[in-house]
């Protein structure tokens, strides 16, 4: 589903990723730990070209993202994200924010939009928030819209990028619960996270990344029962 | 009263100067508004063939004088395209593109006050560059952008005072009028000061209340 090859990139002088390869099959679950400033977010927003790299090859379901000629909008369509800081927009109400791609750039009529986003809606669990705006929500509400709004484009891979760094403590569950039902439906998905109990529960595989580098790569048994890599141990220890 | 006789004697008039002030302002900043929105997209755009003359349009008309820009076009150009022009549409002119300038940095000022995670989040669903303005950067720029606008909007109304100078009869040139004849220079200037102060009461209060129905709709952002 997922190929990355040797994918660097550069902030000018600053070598942020400094090859990084990942396969990810259909329906696989990935997560990627690692310290902060280790490159795993950058590397996650390199898939859908939020960031473009310096060099690599990415390839998604098919269709190369790092390709000039590529149709970058339409590949973004199949690939989802789910940002720390929610990013709904914040003039729309929980509603509007889902439909607004699906109308504006699947060009789906309004009724059948609508449909969509109350189910979605009604799967993240906030059928009663449809009115509400986004400051009316909490941090977890705001990120369940965030994930539902990203289904709403029916997208094969999701990317999640430390959905839950900025959500108070009471309210991390909630949006776990919601990205466990996702993984057990069989979503393919890339989760950068700090929540080591998500990992070890969900994840089917877990990349360790520190300084630009996929450092240890193994089942979430391997990684977090027996670590090889000395820089992996110092980081899990410091963690758990 | 004997100032009451001398405003009583000058009213009809102002108030013809005055609606033709208020014609300019509105044309103005209507023109200038859509200009600025224009050349804002301009100045942001990475290609340099748009950017470069965005940028020098704002330089110029926000660089010198309005005055001098008057004088330039309404003496300068005729001497280019062969016939004087027309005095309220050169006026309309002038004040639309000084307007459009600082409309202009008005508009980019807001649109990249707008966090860059909400592009992102745009484009991440799919939308391309114009329809992420379209519906999700704009709508929130323009509303940050109402109060320095109301601001723009005053300022461009006593700005249009300067188009007396080429003969154009708005409200300071109707003053000027009374005055050559009459001599009662405190009587009518204090009247005029007067009038484009209120102007300028209505306008703040017009963004005022906008504002807070606008903030009253339930979304706070």
């Amino acid at each position: 589903m997922i190929v990355a090859n040797n994918v660097h990139k550069a902030f000018g002088p600053l070598q942020v990723l400094r090859g990084i390869d990942l396969q990810v099959k259909e329906q696989e679950v990935v997560v990627i730990i690692g310290p902060s400033g280790s490159g795993k977010s950058t590397f996650l927003r390199c898939l859908n070209l939020l960031e473009e790299p310096t060099s690599g090859v990415i390839t998604i379901d098919g269709m190369c993202v790092t390709d000039k000629t590529a149709d970058i909008n339409r590949i973004r369509q199949n690939v989802g994200m789910v940002f720390q800081r929610f990013n709904l927009f914040p003039h729309k109400t929980a509603l509007e924010n889902i439909t607004l791609s699906p109308l504006k750039v699947k060009g789906i009529p309004l009724q059948e939009a609508n449909a969509i986003a109350k189910d979605l809606l009604a799967k993240v669990g906030l059928s009663d928030k449809e009115t509400s705006y986004p400051d009316q929500l909490s941090g977890g509400q705001q990120q369940r819209v965030a994930i539902a709004r990203a289904l709403a484009m029916k997208p094969k891979v999701m990317l999640f990028d430390e959905p839950t760094s900025a959500l108070d403590p009471e309210m991390v569950g909630e949006v776990l619960t919601v990205m466990k039902d996702l993984a057990r439906e069989g979503m393919t998905m890339v989760v950068v996270t700090h929540e080591m109990g998500f990992a070890r529960e969900v994840g089917d595989r877990v990349l360790f990344i520190d300084e630009g580098r996929v450092v240890e790569e193994g089942t979430p048994e391997q990684i977090f029962g027996n670590p090889q890599n000395e820089r992996t141990r110092a980081f899990l220890n410091k963690i758990l | 009263m004997y100032v009451l006789e001398i405003w009583q004697e000058a009213f009809p008039v102002l108030l013809v100067g005055l609606r033709l002030t208020i014609e300019l302002t509105i044309l103005a900043v209507l023109f200038g508004c859509v200009i600025g929105l224009i050349v804002a997209l301009g100045k942001m755009s990475r290609m340099s063939l748009i950017k470069i003359p965005s940028v020098i349009y704002v330089e110029f008309f926000r660089g010198s004088p309005l005055l001098i820009q008057i004088f330039l076009v309404y003496f300068g150009l005729p001497k280019l395209v062969g016939h004087p022009l027309n005095q309220f549409w050169s006026s309309v002119a002038v004040l639309s593109l000084n307007s459009g300038a600082y409309c202009a940095e008005i508009f980019r000022a807001g649109i990249q006050s707008i966090e860059r995670g909400q592009m992102e989040a745009a484009r991440s669903l799919g939308m391309n560059h114009i329809q992420a303005m379209r519906y999700v950067i704009l709508p929130q720029a323009f509303k940050r952008v109402i109060p320095p606008m109301g601001n723009e909007f005053i300022a461009m109304m006593k700005d249009t005072s300067l188009v007396s100078v080429i003969g154009l009869v708005e409200l300071t040139r109707s003053g000027q009028l009374i005055i050559s004849t009459t001599y009662n220079a405190l009587e009518i200037w204090f009247v005029v000061a007067i009038f484009y102060m209120i102007m300028t009461i209505l306008i703040s209060e017009f963004f005022v209340n906008r504002m807070e129905r606008r903030l009253q709709a339930g979304d706070r952002s």
